[in-house]
């Protein structure tokens, strides 16, 4: 059978040494009535490698691919063009198939990309350090939600209306379980959550969560944020869904952000229908002791020579059990590799370049959109992602569209369900892959579909 | 005339007497140094060439980025020989046998990668309008229906990321059912041989953690667990195969006990690679337990991750199961089940674990191998990853202490302790051995049951040859080590890096690279 070596003569030859007569004798303590006799019934049996591939193929064919199509989707994961370099390297056997670095002198390769990885993400950030990687940003923001709770000892989290709705469903659904109590409120397309954010920050605060730029698109300043916050003793979590932004914003941490975490899944990764992803987590140096997730740091091996290790695992679960910062064990190491490349081939200039191409081309889209009747821009400010407000429900619009081959957005009442006035919002993302051709097909087919 | 080994080796020829002079570049031959990316890149540099940006009225809201971020660029073939070159630094399963127990480190099969990156699966966005996107969740709900069917239980949540996200979902199922009813349950337990992860999720999730001990011959001590139930008790997290490698045989007896008691049964099925198609653990009461897709079903560790943990669910927690999940319609179609369908077809979900819908990239590396196998293949598997195991259990008798030999065959992994070694080596001194022979190390010092532990995981893809050549190896430098043998207290003498100083990495961290401060000389 593929992929099993041993043949019938090893397997008896084993079972003597062993001592069994057969391979039943070693599952003897299955207790009997659980023993199964022979395969599963109804599955089916082993396949050929051929009828495998047919099988995915057909699968695969069922699926509108992004690069197929006019593509505008965002909304938390953002398609760029991933140099062909990046998927040869990661697939090279030594990374694909490595495990988590516990023996370090044969894992300098995972670790010192990962001193790298850790590095780009801090400065990308602007934060002192950042870790080794979570799962995607939805579980790293609320793991940064819980590191909040253990620095301040307090369990209330405010909570911008523009952060991705996943994410505040995720929170909840953490918080229900901690007991930490979540400030929340409803997303409005009129106007940014600030001055609400302000106002309910006070002495119980642990933290204030923000999107930059926000699920809309939006762009504030965050430092009266974080200096309200601070002047509590609260920190400011902010959070970045595409990190290519930061090629042309300021970064989270340069207006106070204590810790900034984001989904890195727009370098290197690809869309894959929402997984795997990778999550980023950085934060001011006074915190690392807080930090959840895997930390490799620079030490020297016996004879003096540079090399990487993980480290500070006393704060994990393998150490502290009930007491560790997060249970978080295996995280998205290839997936960190995958960003790290990729950000290694930009380099400064290649991401503020990229940066610069995708604001030019959503600007370019925002402008031939909305000369659509009808279609109006809800943002003063923007990256590649901006909101639309349609004459009607953007909904049934994205399913039109697509009947017309047009991938052509996120629907705001899709993600908000049943909330007044956000079920005419078209949320747009435009990246470096659309052409000024797929933004013509794209205002062509809305407005046919409009009209 | 000397012996050659099956590698073409001759032990006894030794060392040439003439030593190696250092060389100029630090390298040696194929064992190249390599320089961080901020000691060989800089600003204006890139590897990427982009069409450049037409010319329009930036609409950024006066945020725009003035400082330096600091982020190296290298040029296309600078990178792909950097990450070349540090690739070669690690050990990987394409190298060798890598008997990492509870890790299951096996064979990554090339067509999961091949059908992975097929446009259909890599190149959807998550939140596509769901005809777009039936092939997507036809590969979900096929892995669902396997998980289900292999387990013998009632639903799977797939959103999970890893096995330890998939405990958490486990624990919150738990606690949403004991809400349903009503119920302030505060106390899990877990045996002591468990995973840290374990007590780490239940206490996550708000529970206290009170530990079970173990029986002499390394099974949960069934008469203190069951003395401990009672209407404070949520449930117990239990590990089958457990930790030791021993099948918990009392599982079923456990369960109902638990049961009885008003409580649910957590097993953490990271070992389930021993029992995949010979035992499902639905049959022996369990109400949850998370699978690792990468350690059973094959997907690549990739040095830490992805993983995928998707959890089998009982019928008494299916219900409180996270959205989204993936049903079929009766019209053949897929559904997404998200918040808008929740309240219709899963109105007592827990909530979203995640942003979007899983691991999509590990479900379709996951159903390719399980396809591939088969339910005849699988079984298979099974029998032998557990021939192996025993097959390095029994031939290292004499060498090494293996705590619960006389308790019968191991499962999937052998255990074996440090008793027996010479005064000062320790169980890290044979890790370090093993190095040097060509292979990365069982895991070390766990489970936390035995003093020194080793515990090691051949996996069913190695040949008889291969375990033979490791056998011969763990038992030279086990020998070593009990004869007190210096050289192997300083190993690896061979690895891209001798011992590294973790203590001074912990006390002194230094987690980003930083511009080296010149040194200022005194007035």
């Amino acid at each position: 059978m593929r992929y099993l070596p041993l043949t019938d003569t090893d397997r008896q030859a084993m079972l003597a040494t062993i001592g069994a007569a057969s391979i039943d004798d070693l599952f003897v303590d299955v207790p009997e009535e659980a023993r199964l006799t022979g395969p599963i019934p109804g599955l089916p049996m082993h396949a050929s490698e051929m009828a495998v591939e047919r099988h995915f193929s057909a699968m695969a064919r069922k699926n509108m691919a992004a690069a197929h199509h006019p593509f505008f989707l965002g909304a938390g994961a953002y398609k760029h063009h991933v140099p062909a370099s990046v998927d040869h390297l990661i697939q090279r056997g030594e990374f694909l198939t490595a495990y988590t670095p516990y023996q370090p002198e044969i894992a300098q390769g995972t670790l010192q990309m990962l001193f790298e990885f850790q590095t780009q993400v801090a400065r990308l950030f602007g934060c002192d350090v950042a870790n080794a990687s979570m799962y995607d940003g939805s579980t790293a923001c609320w793991e940064a939600i819980g590191m909040a709770v253990r620095v301040t000892k307090r369990s209330k989290a405010v909570i911008s209306s523009g952060l991705h709705p996943h994410y505040v469903s995720v929170a909840k659904t953490m918080a229900r379980f901690t007991g930490d109590t979540l400030d929340l409120a409803a997303l409005d397309m009129a106007q940014s959550d600030n001055a609400r954010l302000l106002s309910s920050i006070d002495g119980e605060t642990s933290c204030v969560v923000v999107q930059y730029p926000d699920i809309l698109g939006r762009i504030e300043d965050l430092s009266a944020i974080a200096q309200k916050a601070h002047e509590h003793g609260a920190l400011l979590i902010a959070v970045v869904t595409e990190p290519v932004a930061l090629g042309a914003i300021k970064s989270p941490g340069e207006m106070g952000a204590d810790i900034v975490v984001g989904e890195g899944q727009s370098l290197g990764v690809g869309l894959q229908f929402g997984g795997p992803y990778v999550g980023l987590f950085a934060c001011k140096e006074k915190f690392v002791r807080q930090m959840p997730g895997r930390l490799c740091g620079q030490t020297v091996d016996a004879e003096g020579k540079r090399g990487f290790v993980l480290t500070l695992s006393t704060r994990e679960h393998h150490i502290r059990r009930e007491k560790a910062t997060s249970n978080i064990c295996t995280n998205s190491g290839l997936c960190a590799l995958a960003f790290s490349i990729h950000m290694s081939l930009l380099g400064e200039r290649g991401l503020r370049e990229l940066a610069a191409l995708n604001h030019a081309r959503a600007v370019q889209a925002a402008d031939r959109l909305t000369q659509i009747p009808g279609v109006t821009l809800v943002n003063d400010s923007s990256f590649n992602e901006f909101t639309l407000k349609l004459p009607v429900n953007a909904r049934d619009v994205v399913h039109k569209l697509a009947a017309k081959r047009v991938l052509g957005g996120v629907s705001l009442g899709r993600l908000y369900l049943d909330q007044a006035g956000l079920e005419n919002g078209l949320l747009v993302a435009v990246t470096e892959v659309v052409s000024e051709e797929d933004i013509e097909t794209f205002a062509s087919a809305l407005q046919e579909v409009l009209a | 005339m000397s012996t050659v080994n099956a590698s073409g080796w001759r032990p006894e020829m030794g060392e040439s007497d003439v030593k190696a002079a250092e060389t100029f570049t630090g390298n040696r031959a194929l064992m190249l140094e390599e320089a961080l990316i901020f000691e060989i890149g800089d600003s204006h540099t890139t590897g990427v060439f982009l069409d450049p940006a037409p010319k329009v009225h930036p609409g950024r809201g006066g945020w725009e980025l003035t400082g330096e971020i600091g982020l190296p660029g290298l040029s296309e073939p600078e990178t792909v020989r950097h990450y070349t070159r540090l690739s070669r630094q690690n050990y990987a399963i394409d190298l060798g046998l890598f008997p990492l127990g509870s890790c299951t480190m096996k064979h990554n099969p090339r067509l999961n990668e091949k059908v992975a990156r097929m446009k259909g699966f890599i190149d959807v966005h998550p939140l596509q309008p769901q005809e777009t996107v039936q092939g997507a969740l036809q590969v979900i709900n096929e892995l669902a229906f396997w998980l289900v069917d292999l387990t013998g239980m009632h639903g799977v949540a797939m959103s999970p990321k890893a096995g330890a996200h998939g405990e958490l979902c486990g624990i919150l199922a738990i606690k949403a059912a004991l809400d349903a009813r009503g119920e302030d349950r505060p106390v899990i337990l877990v045996p002591e041989s468990a995973h840290g992860t374990n007590p780490a999720t239940a206490a996550f999730a708000g529970f206290s953690v009170e530990n079970i001990p173990a029986t002499p011959e390394g099974r949960v001590d069934v008469a203190a667990l069951k003395a401990r139930l009672g209407p404070d008790v949520a449930g117990v997290m239990i590990t089958n195969p457990n930790t030791c490698g021993l099948f918990e045989r009392d599982l079923k007896v456990i369960s109902d006990a638990v049961h009885a008691a008003g409580g649910y049964v957590y097993c953490d099925g990271a070992n389930f690679n021993a029992i995949v198609g010979r035992v499902r653990p639905g049959d022996l009461g369990v109400d949850a337990m998370h699978i690792n897709l990468h350690k059973t079903f094959s997907t690549p560790h990739g040095g830490g991750g992805p993983g995928s943990g998707p959890v089998v669910l009982s019928e008494a927690l299916a219900p409180y199961g996270p959205i989204p999940f993936v049903a079929k319609m009766p019209d053949g179609s897929f559904k997404l089940v998200e918040e808008e369908a929740a309240g219709e077809m899963h109105p007592e979900t827990f909530g979203r674990m995640t942003a979007f819908h899983g691991q999509m990239g590990m479900f379709t590396r996951a159903l390719a191998y399980i396809m591939s196998h088969g339910a005849d293949g699988l079984r298979q598997v099974a029998e032998d990853a557990v021939l192996n195991a025993n097959y390095v259990l029994r031939s290292l008798e004499g060498t090494l202490e293996a705590p619960f030999g006389a308790s019968g065959p191991c499962m999937h992994e052998a255990l074996f302790t440090d008793n027996g070694l010479a005064e000062g080596f320790s169980t890290l001194d044979v890790a370090k051995g093993l190095i040097d022979e060509g292979y990365h190390p069982m895991t070390v010092y766990f489970p936390l049951v035995v003093h020194g532990a080793m515990l090691v995981e051949p996996t069913e893809t190695e040949s008889k040859a291969a375990l033979d050549q490791f056998i011969g190896a763990l038992r030279s430098v086990a020998n070593r080590a009990k004869q007190g043998d210096p050289s192997l207290k300083s190993a690896p003498h061979h690895a891209p890096r001798r011992r590294l100083d973790e203590t001074l990495a912990a006390r002194k961290p230094v987690l980003v690279w930083k511009e080296m401060e010149l040194p200022v000389a005194a007035e």
